[in-house]
């Protein structure tokens, strides 16, 4: 089966004092069609940029440097204008974290998402009414003929984001693009959403790249697992090994500082010192800094890929190290 | 009731805030947000009460209830036997030295004009702690130390502190005035996980060396069963569980805690959430439903939930004091 999406060696920088900085470092990945990939990390390690840039929607000054974007063969940095847009939406949805941000105050959420079919459908108002009265029934709207005219700031958070889901799903993408799409939510609508998503997944078959900082979430609605650090993606693999047996250090220190895993009486287990701004971003593996199997080669060399299992792979020289049986 | 049979540090008694809703030319009031609406908890000397609730349950207005930030309209806030809501603003004064406040965003409560050393040493001044600018420099930068900051950073400005160091900052503040409860609004909830680590170790550390109480209010469960000894749960205002941090994750007794613990997701590949355990959406606090605030979400309910309202009271199997919940499915009558 020939994937989906596949990201190829991004780089995606912005001018700094000092040249360019790449926020995205070299970072490849690949999405099968009905998978659900998560890219995992704290804030700033350039999870939202790879997210944005396989959408080309990265802010200026910002640019693509290097690297392919194939969406179903074809190179995304390729495409014109139009092309990009009609790829927009259609192929590729996204939604947000804040759907209050992203959805219109003045505008009644169910004519945004009539606007959404029509811009890339030939359809009639009624014909385009009555698919998003059905769209909201199946995000799981209460009342959704009502719901059709009100405001969103008529609505609760939860079903803000369901408005939002409706319209990412309108056109029937076959890629998902979902940037932290339960951080603003409490934990039991975090759940119906969750659920939710799921359970579209399975019916549409679409494929989902699930953006997000919460290994909780990830373990909901993951099959498989990207972990970024600095720009880089420094393991992947799939959801249960990585979960049970992250080879990283990083991913084993995100794991471990996660205070419902604590053990009674114990102190957390924490990952010292801060993820250092781009613009300070070290030679070598960029975690050495903080990484308690750091040695002499880990400030200086770039770690490459250590492949752990047939479909995991860590970049860590102290994981290379180990299997050079040293 | 002008003394009490006092082992807690800090006793909260049926508190009550609420907000009128103003309409019409001559501002009618037509009805109340009940912001807080009944709750009650104890906090001992040197343990942590976390108070867990979902966003608009009114966990933050109950805090800042407490420290009389709000103007509660009933109940009794009992501080080593004074009742802080029967003071006037200058007979609170002392007691604000030993009730500190850390909150959520340290970036918008650290005054951004102010340098880090001004910060920290304004309460001091305020309370009379340090007799010369000197002994308080000094004390500033001892606190920096305690927090893990170098002192010497004192002359820097917030903005110049990441989103961690600022938080420290926060804590340094609340220390200088030599508190015994501290109040953190969402202390870490801003913060990626591993900074978040870092802090709640401190966070207990401090405990530890200088028996500090916490009230810790707060949406995340996990951060709850590392850190507080005590729970307490709200839903729309009320306190609808309380207890000790084990049983309360062991076996909850009212079914909004079971929907809450089983709403988190897990990072045990094996456990993956089959349904929502809670449907539907919480309603507004200025229209909650009548009788138990949770029967329009709970999955037990029946004709009584609707038309009465339960007590927070012992529920069946508790074993100890303080284990309450207010469901009438947990209590015998």
């Amino acid at each position: 089966m020939s994937p989906l999406l596949e990201v190829n060696n991004l780089t995606t920088s912005f001018p700094g004092a000092f040249g360019e900085i790449p926020v995205v470092d070299d970072v490849s990945f690949s999405i099968d069609p009905g998978e659900v990939l998560a890219l995992v990390g704290e804030s700033g390690c350039g999870k939202s940029m790879t997210a944005l840039s396989i959408l080309r929607l990265i802010p200026k000054p910002g640019q693509i440097k290097n690297g392919e974007i194939l969406m179903a063969g074809r190179d995304i940095r390729g495409l014109s204008i139009p092309e990009i847009r009609g790829l927009r939406g259609h192929e590729i949805s996204m939604i947000f974290q804040e759907p209050m941000t992203s959805l219109n105050p003045v505008v009644t959420v169910g004519k945004q998402v009539v606007e959404a079919i029509q811009l890339h459908e030939r359809v009639d108002r009624a014909a385009a009414r009555a698919r998003t009265v059905e769209l909201f029934e199946r995000v799981g709207i209460p009342d959704a003929s009502d719901r059709f005219d009100v405001y969103p700031h008529q609505l609760s958070g939860g079903l803000k984001q369901r408005v939002m889901i409706a319209m990412a799903l309108s056109t029937r993408p076959k890629l998902l693009i979902a940037d932290e799409p339960t951080t603003a939510l409490d934990v039991t609508i975090q759940a119906q959403i969750l659920g939710l998503l799921r359970d579209l997944q399975a019916e549409t078959g679409m494929s989902i790249l699930l953006i997000t900082h919460d290994l909780g979430v990830v373990n909901e609605l993951a099959d498989r697992v990207a972990v970024m650090y600095a720009g880089r993606i420094v393991e992947s693999g799939d959801r249960r090994e990585l979960l049970l047996a992250p080879g990283h250090p990083y991913t084993e220190g995100l794991l471990k500082s996660n205070p419902a895993l604590a053990q009674p009486g114990q102190p957390l287990p924490e990952i010292a010192g801060v993820v250092p701004p781009p613009s300070e971003w070290p030679a070598g593996c960029r975690f050495a800094n903080r990484c308690t199997r750091a040695f002499d080669v880990c400030e200086r060399d770039v770690p490459v890929r250590s492949q752990i299992t047939p479909t995991q792979y860590a970049c860590c020289h102290a994981v290379a190290k180990e299997q050079r049986g040293g | 009731m002008a003394d009490q049979p006092n082992e807690a540090l800090l006793r909260v008694e049926d508190l009550r805030t609420w907000y009128p809703i103003k309409t019409g030319l001559l501002r009618k009031t037509v009805g109340h947000v009940k912001a807080v609406d009944g709750v009650s908890l104890e906090i001992e000397a040197g343990k942590t009460l976390a108070l867990v609730g979902e966003s608009g349950c009114g966990k933050t207005t109950a805090g800042r209830s407490i420290l009389c930030l709000e103007n509660p309209h009933a109940g009794a806030v009992w501080y080593e036997g004074t009742n802080l809501l029967s003071l006037s603003r200058k007979e609170l004064h002392p007691y604000r030295q030993k009730l500190q406040f850390v909150f959520q965003d340290p970036m918008a409560s650290l005054d951004p004009r102010m340098r880090v050393r001004e910060i920290i040493a304004e309460g001091m001044k305020s309370f009379g702690i340090g007799k010369t600018q000197q002994e308080r420099t000094a004390r500033v930068g001892q606190l920096l130390e305690r927090v893990q900051l170098n002192p010497n950073h004192m002359w820097r400005y917030p903005h110049e502190f990441s989103g961690g160091q600022r938080q420290r900052i926060g804590i340094a503040r609340a220390l200088a005035t030599e508190p015994k409860l501290l109040i953190c609004d969402e202390a870490v909830s801003a913060l990626d996980v591993s900074i978040q680590a870092q802090i709640l170790n401190l966070l207990r550390d401090l405990q530890e060396e200088l028996g500090l109480a916490y009230l810790f209010i707060t949406h995340d469960l996990g951060v709850v069963k590392y850190l507080a000894h005590d729970v307490a749960v709200m839903y729309l205002g009320r306190v609808v569980e309380s207890g000790k941090t084990e049983r309360i994750f062991d076996s909850p007794q009212h079914p909004y805690t079971k929907g809450l613990l089983a709403a988190i997701p897990s990072v045990d590949p094996d456990r993956r959430t089959e349904a929502p355990p809670v449907t539907g959406d919480v309603p507004s606090p200025s229209d909650p439903p009548p009788g138990c605030h949770f029967h329009t979400r709970c999955p037990v309910a029946f004709d009584r939930c609707s038309q009465e309202t339960p007590e927070l009271a012992p529920f069946a199997a508790a074993t100890g004091v303080g284990e309450r919940s207010r469901c009438f499915l947990t209590q015998d009558d």
